[in-house]
């Protein structure tokens, strides 16, 4: 009886079952897996958001809601600007090459309008929210502190060396929609 | 025959009952010369049980919604009869659960429990500990304080610093763009039933390795050698009654000082509980410092030191698996730090200090000059297997006894 047993041919079935049981193991473990991802009511809350700026004064910050994340725009005066030139060599991603941001905020100022900054409140390193520290001292140009880790930025959003976060702060897709009033998630022309 | 017996006798045929009772216990010969250290795996059991059960009773109250779960967990500890009581049970439980299991593998360094022939037996304790920190980890976020919030948001954006897919996979595990009510949903499905079963199975696992291999001892002789003519060890003693027994004594301190913890200072100065986590999750406001909870603080540290994203992460999980790997860095023959050299001992001290120190650096905020005092701490927590592999090659150890003094 045991003389009779095709060992190949039993060895050729025992491969073909696992191979489709297997097959059949990864089919059914996508659904599960899926399943973790953004939700499409989660998607369809990174709609645009707008944001009236009528009243912001040069020199302050607010912080609007888009996808769930902190987005902040910050009305920088002649000084803050002027300060982007003088720590060049202090900075990390000076051109923002590595950084995310549309291609019609890949400028110096890292902004449409240079007065204007719109960016997401998130440290690139492990997702803190930065804050906003704009005065200027001896030993600090002024920008964003994030308190998690010590990371720095200045006031475009560039990252300095020697901290842990490794790219600039993100530019969301923007654009002015009137004179006073910015949609954030949607892109414009430059 | 008594009926007692005729009932057992009807049970063992149909189900081990008697010999599983006389494997694991009453027939499970340890070696008769544990030490204060031999306590902290049964204490790690008992507190693993009362997590469960006060972990039941806190779903029954809980809501792991975004909107409601800061405001249920208010209303466990204001309204819920004695709900206080568990959930302080519950939180101080969790710290309880560290302090345990970092004494019980301080024991296994110390005693090389991780030695040839348990290395399976300390890779079954090194994934509880990794469950048990995920455990943990998911757990803190549900009260949905600032703490729970941002401490989610730093440890999710750790897989960020994987290349190419670390934002996809940022994005997955979170199933939003930030941490969300999605996040809180499925932490609370992982934290309540995923990991907590992975745990126990993992325990029985620990615990079957054990049995088939045998306990360690302080003077790291194997019992085993010498039997006598009923092939018992001489030098073991049935656990039932003997450790049994011992064990409740090292329950009823454990017990007295958990009480003290859990009446008088169940927030242990912002060290169990924080303070920040006391304000509901703001997505748009970080708190000024944040740290992790004390288990997590000297990974963290690590993590801080490294000045590179990447590398950061990298040598944080290093400073886990560098455990793992344990076994086969101690290239000695000799268990017992009571025979083991010099070297070895002033290694597991700095092992020992750097530990402590980081897990203090990673708890304040961080300064230029703490910074380099975590590196260098760092080097000490890794020096420790690098020494060690070095070391033990050669080791100028003492003479091992045949059979363990008493």
């Amino acid at each position: 009886m045991s003389s009779d047993v095709d060992n190949s041919r039993r060895r050729f079935l025992t491969a073909a079952t696992t191979v489709v049981g297997g097959a059949g193991v990864v089919a059914v473990a996508v659904p599960f897996l899926a399943s973790w991802n953004p939700s499409a009511r989660a998607k369809s809350a990174g709609a645009p958001v707008e944001a009236n700026i009528s009243k912001l004064e040069a020199g302050q910050q607010i912080i609007v809601k888009w996808q769930g994340k902190p987005v902040w725009i910050v009305r920088r005066d002649d000084e803050a600007l002027a300060t982007l030139s003088k720590i060049e060599p202090e900075l990390r991603d000076v051109m923002s090459d590595e950084s995310i941001q549309p291609a019609y905020a890949k400028n110096e100022h890292r902004s449409i309008k240079p007065e204007y900054l719109v960016v997401v409140g998130i440290c690139t390193h492990l997702g803190c929210s930065p804050t906003y520290r704009p005065e200027i001292t001896a030993d600090w140009m002024g920008g964003f502190f994030c308190p998690c880790h010590g990371s720095k930025f200045d006031f475009a959003g560039r990252v300095f060396k020697g901290v842990p976060a490794p790219t600039n702060l993100v530019i969301p897709p923007h654009k002015f929609a009137a004179e006073n009033v910015v949609l954030i998630g949607e892109d414009g022309e430059a | 025959m008594s009926k007692e017996n005729n009932l057992m006798g009807w049970i063992d045929a149909r189900f081990p009952l008697t010999k599983m009772w006389e494997d694991h216990l009453s027939k499970y010969y340890a070696p008769k010369n544990f030490n204060f250290w031999y306590f902290f795996g049964s204490l790690a059991l008992l507190v693993l049980v009362l997590q469960i059960v006060t972990g039941i009773f806190l779903t029954m109250h809980y809501k792991p919604d975004g909107a409601m779960a800061f405001a249920s967990v208010e209303y466990i500890m204001r309204d819920v009869d004695w709900g206080w009581l568990l959930r302080y049970m519950h939180s101080t439980g969790a710290s309880a659960f560290f302090v345990v299991v970092y004494l019980h593998m301080f024991r296994g360094l110390m005693y090389g429990s991780y030695q040839r022939p348990r290395e399976l037996l300390w890779l079954f304790g090194m994934l509880i500990f990794l469950a048990l920190m995920a455990e943990a980890f998911m757990g803190y976020l549900l009260p949905w304080g600032q703490m729970s919030y941002w401490g989610a948001q730093v440890i999710i954006s750790l897989f960020g610093a994987i290349p190419v897919i670390g934002d996809d996979i940022t994005l997955w595990i979170r199933g939003d763009f930030v941490i969300s009510d999605a996040t809180l949903n499925r932490f609370f499905a992982l934290h309540v039933i995923a990991v907590p079963l992975i745990l126990v199975m993992l325990v029985v696992m620990h615990v079957l390795a054990l049995h088939e291999v045998g306990s360690n001892n302080p003077d790291g002789v194997e019992i085993k050698k010498n039997k006598d003519e009923n092939g018992i060890p001489v030098d073991g003693i049935p656990f039932h009654p003997y450790y049994s027994v011992k064990d409740i004594v090292g329950v009823v301190v454990f017990l007295i000082l958990f009480s003290v913890v859990v009446f008088f200072m169940p927030e242990m100065n912002g060290y169990f509980l924080e303070y920040a986590n006391f304000e509901p999750a703001n997505p748009f406001k970080t708190p000024e410092h944040i740290a992790p909870v004390w288990y997590f603080t000297p990974f963290y540290a690590i993590l801080r030191a490294v000045p590179d994203k990447l590398m950061g992460v990298i040598g944080m999980f290093s400073a886990i698996i560098v455990l793992f790997l344990l076994p086969w860095f101690d290239r000695g023959k000799v268990h017992s730090i009571r025979y083991r050299s010099n070297a070895f001992k002033y290694l597991l001290i700095m092992f020992c200090i750097s530990f402590v120190a980081l897990g203090y650096l990673g708890a304040i905020p961080a300064t230029e000059g703490r910074t380099w005092a975590a590196r260098l701490f760092t080097l000490g927590y890794f020096g420790y297997f690098f020494g060690l592999w070095f070391i033990s090659k050669n080791e100028n150890t003492k003479p091992v006894p045949e059979r363990v003094t008493s």
